[in-house]
């Protein structure tokens, strides 16, 4: 079936010799890119950045995990913001100013809404959901939101015998 | 293999109910079950792969490869729906069925909800009608369930609810602070706010400790067993009798019929992927609206060449959920408290009785969200992403409440489940093909419903608000689908009697949402344990020993 296929596509794509780092799926300068446009969605400010919590990780593991399906959106997507990039301000998205990548991302945002989408959701994924799958660092974002460590306090107040606290 | 009495297929929260109940008789009972038996322990608390919020897949099943389905979009076009997407209309694939992960709100229907045709005729091109059985015959069965199920709760703040002999088996959890902040603007609005019932332990019962009160609640296991399923109830007791043995991991694909039109026993791959025959002297099908209809509807045979129950074209009709639609509340002062299950406080003013709406639905307070969940529950006016999308969830997050219900849906013919002719499962079997919608006026209901949910909010003090009301395309059977094999004193009309048997093969059954008439303003559990309760014990009643009496 089509997944299978895709699982082909990406063992194939897996015997490149471009540098990936300790990454699954994206190649130096996809990862630099995705980097630059996570970080637009969630900026650093008190608080880590997306990219600072773990967002690539997520995305990185996942497009070979759950989202192979997503595999040709991300590399088409990565590629378009690129071209945007060099077009608009002449250097790639990583190097240019806060606002030049903000620029860039919010034409991207609606030249190819869909891929867009895509980063958006998993990069709220990456930041707001659970650490085991190599975002929200250390719990980082419950904390921004003043959710209690550790995060079952139920625990504490659970007793067998006496029941819940009042 | 050995010849059984009964075999069940799926072992949800009816499939449970009735091995229990025929076990308990005597009946030796194999028990079906295409999915895993989970745990306590496998309690993942992640919050994206649960039973909810499935963006990494279903927690308890089933898994996006080789499930897949078809719906059918407004213009006649196919599409494929993965079991983590909303038009696939999944529930579980597990032993416990939804009851593993649920809310576990457990609700009964009032006596309206049983007659709606009687109470409101039919609207115009809606196939609306009256349950072969009443609020009354079902009322022993619904408090059978809740004191064998175990249901918390406090009913006695609303007028509302059909009569009742007992109380509930246990007292409600302590208010949370969302209840605190919506009793009393319930209560000056003139409404009659009430703790909702739950099957979830607020004391010990059953053997079994208290709910601790934890964020991770719908859509996950319970890390203590607090939350009481068919798995850690019904299911264990029909496996001590030493009557009923359990199958997981096998995936039925037929029931099979003799040359005289019986139910012979059923074909189904084990857990190996080997297809095997089960023979038995009758069959229970309770497999979920959905799925139910799926295995009637690839039984053919040269008796059955429809499927078998489908002889006047009315297996898979009817299909339907709820409508749910509700405001988001946003406040200057903070309204979490991180403490679960969340959903605490409801109102069935709304049910019934608007003049020029034909029905409603109960509202409640929302479980308790996870940040995940927030990200796109922001007030209307806040980017979609940047900084003031961080600093709105840093705003936002624990001052919000949300207000929600299911509508009553106003079932159609035309929203059904049929068998796609050529999209197969990893078993090679033809999928589920979902297609139509519910009648429209579902939807002005449901607006209605949203807007009453905003008064509510607005009275406890929300500064500002947003309505949750947006229509569907296609009919949202999910968790709460039901329909399909509708009950009905009618052969031509309807696919089971009101005891749940097939009207033209008497020893097969479908007991489970499938034969709900309509699905009440409530969530569905509860009448789908009563209705396999009642089932049950017509079955039993009227066994014997190699068929029925008639």
């Amino acid at each position: 079936m089509a997944a299978g296929a895709m699982g082909g596509a990406a063992v194939a794509l897996g015997c490149g010799a471009r540098n990936r780092g300790d990454r699954e799926f994206l190649t130096e300068d996809q990862a630099r890119t995705l980097v630059a446009i996570c970080d637009q969605i969630i900026p650093a400010d008190d608080y880590p950045s997306a990219s600072q919590a773990g967002v690539l990780t997520y995305i990185d593991r996942q497009l070979v995990r759950h989202y192979r399906r997503h595999q040709v959106a991300y590399r088409e997507g990565l590629e378009q913001a690129h071209a945007i990039s060099m077009k608009r301000f002449g250097g790639e998205l990583a190097v240019l100013s806060s606002q030049q990548q903000f620029e860039v991302v919010n034409d991207l945002s609606q030249q190819n809404q869909t891929f867009f989408e895509l980063v958006r959701s998993h990069t709220f994924q990456g930041f707001y959901g659970s650490p085991r799958h190599g975002g929200n660092r250390d719990g980082v974002s419950w904390r921004m939101l003043g959710l209690p460590e550790p995060p079952l306090l139920g625990r504490a107040q659970y007793d067998l015998r006496k029941g819940p606290r009042p | 293999m050995k010849r059984v009495n009964a075999v069940v297929v799926g072992a949800g929260a009816a499939g449970g109910i009735v091995a229990k109940e025929l076990a308990v008789a005597g009946l030796s009972v194999v028990l079906m079950e295409r999915g895993k038996w989970y745990t306590a322990n496998d309690c993942r608390k992640d919050d994206l792969r649960n039973q909810r919020t499935t963006v990494l897949g279903n927690a308890f099943g089933p898994e996006d490869e080789g499930n897949p389905r078809v719906w059918v979009d407004a213009k006649g076009e196919s599409h494929i729906a993965l079991p983590s997407e909303g038009n696939y209309s999944n529930n579980a694939a597990c032993v416990g069925g939804g009851t593993l992960s649920y809310g576990a709100q457990a609700w009964r229907y009032m006596p309206q909800d049983f007659r709606m045709r009687s109470t409101y005729g039919v609207p115009a091109g809606s196939s609306l009608e009256d349950w072969p059985i009443s609020y009354e015959d079902l009322e022993p069965y619904y408090e059978k369930a809740e004191y064998e199920i175990g249901i918390s709760g406090d009913y006695s703040g609303t007028p509302f609810h059909g009569p009742r002999r007992r109380e509930l088996p246990m007292p409600p959890l302590p208010p949370n602070r969302e209840y605190e902040i919506l009793e009393p603007a319930a209560r000056r609005l003139g409404l009659h706010p009430f703790h909702i019932p739950m099957a979830r332990n607020s004391v010990p019962y059953n053997g079994r400790g208290p709910c601790m009160r934890c964020r991770w609640c719908v859509g996950f296991a319970c890390e203590v067993d607090a939350k009481n399923g068919s798995q850690n109830t019904v299911i264990p007791i029909a496996l001590n009798t030493g009557n009923c043995e359990l199958r997981t991991e096998c995936m039925v694909s037929e029931i099979l019929t003799d040359d005289r039109g019986r139910a012979r026993g059923v074909s189904y791959f084990d857990s190996n992927g080997r297809l095997q025959e089960q023979l038995c002297d009758l069959v229970v099908i309770s497999g979920c609206a959905t799925e139910t209809a799926r295995l009637l509807l690839n039984s053919k045979s040269r008796l059955f060449p429809n499927g078998l129950g489908n002889r006047y074209d009315r297996v898979g009709r009817h299909l339907q959920g709820h409508f749910y639609t509700g405001a988001v509340g946003y406040f200057d002062f903070e309204t979490y408290d991180d403490v679960g299950p969340g959903a605490s406080i409801a109102i069935m003013d709304y049910n019934h009785g608007t003049p020029g709406l034909c029905g409603g639905g109960m509202l409640a307070n929302e479980f308790i969200r996870l940040p995940i969940h927030s990200v796109d529950r922001l007030p209307a006016n806040t980017p979609r992403w940047g900084a003031w999308h961080k600093q709105a969830m840093r705003n936002w997050h624990r001052r919000t409440i949300v207000i929600m219900g299911p509508t009553q849906q106003i079932p159609m013919a035309e929203a059904r489940v049929t068998v796609d002719p050529t999209v197969k499962d990893k078993w090679g079997l033809p999928v589920v093909r979902i297609s139509g919608n519910v009648h429209p006026h579902t939807f002005e209901i449901g607006e209605v419903q949203a807007r009453r949910a905003e008064t509510w909010l607005k009275e406890a003090g929300a500064v500002s608000t947003s309505l949750m009301a947006d229509r569907p395309q296609l009919v949202q059977a999910g968790q709460h689908q039901a329909g399909t094999c509708r009950m009905g004193n009618d052969p031509k009309s309807s696919v089971v009697n009101k005891n749940c048997q097939i009207h033209d093969v008497d020893n097969l059954f479908v007991i489970d949402s499938s034969v709900h008439v309509t699905n009440g303003g409530f969530n569905p559990v509860l009448t789908i344990m009563a209705v396999a309760f009642l089932a049950s014990d017509a079955l039993v009643r009227n066994w014997k020993g190699t068929g029925f009496r008639s």
